[in-house]
């Protein structure tokens, strides 16, 4: 997959090029939305519930240390092999040799947004092994060589035409074939006999329980039981994060997942795997990757809380109108954008700015995560640690300057009314980043400042 | 220091002070589950209800519904009559590839939405319910709790090797958000509920 050196809003103004796609690629999200608010409204005991998810995620955070332990002792206890892995590198070797022991070069692999972030498929392709992905939205980008733009809705920014397109040069299908009903079918059967040939399987985990050892993954599609159930090797991966203390913790979590993702009740399937099958095996990867740093920063350990359900996206101004892949990161949107600059500031200096700061996304977090303060704090510790962009830095020193003088200031005021009434070639162009998409407003004849000086004493 | 050592060395550094569990009994109901509302929700996800007098009268309907040449399975000793393929003859779960209808007898249902608790005992083999073309899934009026709380309040700490909750045939909308039923696993899923009108369960 192709790495970028653009920017959010660079890659944002590339999506913005065709306005009737972001129109409906805001409208798609914003109906999603909606469905949410529907089942959230559905449940009169919501907010309490949201609250309870929110103080069970802080004592996992608070406890992590115990808890991680306590579910490494139940896990072998019931068969399974623990791994931990400290960084992406190291997750991807584990998986490898894991696959290499197998003696087995391909395997099908269901959900994982870790997978993503540690650049898992890429680095096993280098090494000769083939990885299918299970999830018919991943299957789609993967064919397209894209990454997913979107943690639940892979392909979210497809159009059903080009997806057609997409299965006729690689699954064979006739071209100009759109039908979701018959383009389904048609990667239905092509994945059926990838699960049934395939003898290692890789899946996520939503929820690992430190009580049980057991673990929880999430499908509509029946995806990841289809590989795991039908493989010898099952390998789940994890972040060290997703832990819940007790088996009924569940309870809580499981109401809030779905209806906060897509307003369905409950996803089709919530499997529990305890234990492998008679001669079988499952081995969990445990991953740090930048996570324990993260949770040493006070202002932004709470983003662990995250259950990845993706509501702050599909409520999100910004990501509805510019696109997950203007997010160049594995996870999009205003939760990705609190998550990336704790891996790497200096590549992920821009996402905290791509918001409005509106606050929806920490309005419909179902763990209550503080996403639009971390994302204003983010901006604070980005420009003092230097990473600001040198045209910002050097707008914000001018900016500094002017508004520590009262003369410089009413002079700049009286400049740029005297430029915008007498000259407005000279910001009413393509380098004044303000003039894009809008009309520059009509200077008032005066500031407040004359105007108070003419008016303030009359009564 | 292994990875191991390394990742928990930095947990317990960098881990808050602890802070205490919320108390969960604000969810707790005595209310019965309504087995109407568990048959509304289950119909808006794609599931249909059928409400039977015993198991011949399941027999029948499956029979009615997908007709002969069909591959049945079932571990339930009252469809022996009804399945076409003994589970106890399989040679590796492969060969479940093509089984048309499972049926498999469901430890409760959940009417907040529409989903069965199924452990592995029940399943005879884990992929049977994913793998099946269509599912029939057997559950008894009087076991539907409320909500995903009473749920867990009645597994507990069963024991179990793979435990699922199914709430309705498989389905995806990835494409254009078109709901599309049927992505791998079932194509449909049918609960049928016994004992519906004794007592107050209706």
């Amino acid at each position: 997959m192709e790495q970028t050196t653009k920017d959010h809003a660079e890659l944002a103004q590339e999506f913005n090029r065709d306005e009737d796609r972001v129109d409906w690629h805001d409208e798609t999200l914003w109906f999603i939305r909606a469905k949410r608010d529907k089942a959230a409204h559905n449940i009169p005991e919501w907010e309490t519930l949201r609250e309870a998810a929110s103080q069970i995620k802080n004592n996992v955070l608070s406890n992590l240390h115990n808890y991680l332990q306590q579910f490494e002792k139940n896990a072998i206890a019931n068969g399974v092999e623990v791994h931990w892995a400290a960084d992406a590198a190291e997750h991807n070797q584990i998986v490898h040799r894991l696959i290499n022991e197998a003696n087995v070069v391909r395997m099908v692999k269901s959900k994982s947004m870790l997978t993503e972030e540690c650049g898992l498929n890429e680095y096993l392709a280098k090494n000769g092994i083939e990885v299918i992905d299970s999830d018919l939205g991943e299957r789609i980008v993967q064919l397209a060589e894209e990454p997913p733009s979107h943690i639940v809705l892979p392909c979210i920014h497809k159009k059903k035409e080009e997806i057609g397109e997409i299965f006729h040069q690689h699954l064979g299908i006739e071209a100009g074939i759109s039908d979701p009903q018959f383009l389904t079918e048609t990667a239905r059967q092509h994945l059926r006999e990838v699960f049934l040939t395939r003898k290692v399987a890789l899946t996520g985990v939503n929820f690992a329980i430190a009580e049980t050892g057991e673990f929880v993954v999430c499908t509509n599609e029946g995806n990841a039981d289809m590989g795991a159930h039908l493989a010898e090797v099952h390998i789940a991966s994890m972040g060290i994060e997703k832990l819940l203390p007790e088996r009924k913790h569940l309870g809580v979590f499981l109401r809030l997942l779905t209806r906060s993702a897509t307003g369905q009740p409950i996803t089709t399937y919530s499997s529990h795997f305890k234990k492998p099958r008679e001669g079988k095996k499952i081995h969990i990867i445990i991953v740090d990757n930048g996570r324990t740093v993260q949770l040493g920063r006070k202002d932004f350990r709470n983003s662990l809380k995250c259950i990845r359900c993706a509501a702050c996206m599909n409520t999100c101004p910004v990501y509805r109108r510019s696109g997950g892949h203007s997010y160049h990161t594995a996870v999009a949107g205003p939760i990705g954008s609190i998550l990336a600059p704790n891996l790497d500031m200096e590549k992920y200096v821009d996402l905290p700015f791509a918001s409005t700061l509106c606050g929806s996304c920490s309005n419909v977090c179902p763990v209550k995560i503080d996403i639009h303060d971390q994302l204003y704090k983010w901006r604070q510790v980005l420009v003092k640690a230097g990473y600001a962009p040198a045209a910002k830095k050097a707008g914000m020193q001018a900016m500094t300057w002017t508004l520590s003088s009262p003369g410089l200031y009413h002079m700049a005021g009286k400049a740029g009314r005297w430029v915008l009434k007498h000259a407005p070639f000279a910001v009413n162009n393509k380098l004044n980043p303000w003039f894009k998409q809008r009309e520059m407003p009509t200077p008032p004849e005066q500031s407040f400042g004359e105007w108070y000086k003419q008016n303030g004493k009359k009564k | 220091m292994s990875s191991r050592e390394k990742i928990l060395a930095a947990v317990k550094a960098n881990q808050p002070d602890s802070t205490a569990l919320p108390d969960l009994s604000v969810f707790e109901t005595t209310e019965q589950g309504s087995l109407q509302k568990f048959a509304e929700v289950l119909g808006t996800i794609g599931g249909k209800i059928a409400y039977v007098s015993g198991y011949n009268e399941i027999a029948g309907i499956i029979n009615s519904q997908y007709g002969i040449g069909v591959k049945i399975v079932s571990p339930l000793k009252e469809f022996k009559e009804l399945i076409t393929d003994n589970l106890d003859d399989l040679l590796s779960i492969h060969d479940l590839h093509d089984v048309d209808v499972a049926i498999l007898k469901a430890h409760f249902g959940v009417a907040e939405n529409g989903a069965v608790w199924i452990t592995e005992n029940e399943m005879a083999h884990r992929v049977l319910p994913f793998v099946t073309q269509h599912l029939a899934i057997v559950i008894d009026a009087a076991t539907i709790v409320s909500t995903m709380h009473q749920a867990y309040d009645r597994i507990s700490s069963a024991i179990y090797g793979f435990g699922t909750f199914i709430a309705g045939p498989s389905k995806t909308a990835d494409i254009e958000q078109s709901l599309v039923i049927g992505a791998h696993g079932p194509r449909s899923m049918t609960v049928f509920v016994l004992n519906a009108n004794s007592g107050t369960a209706k």
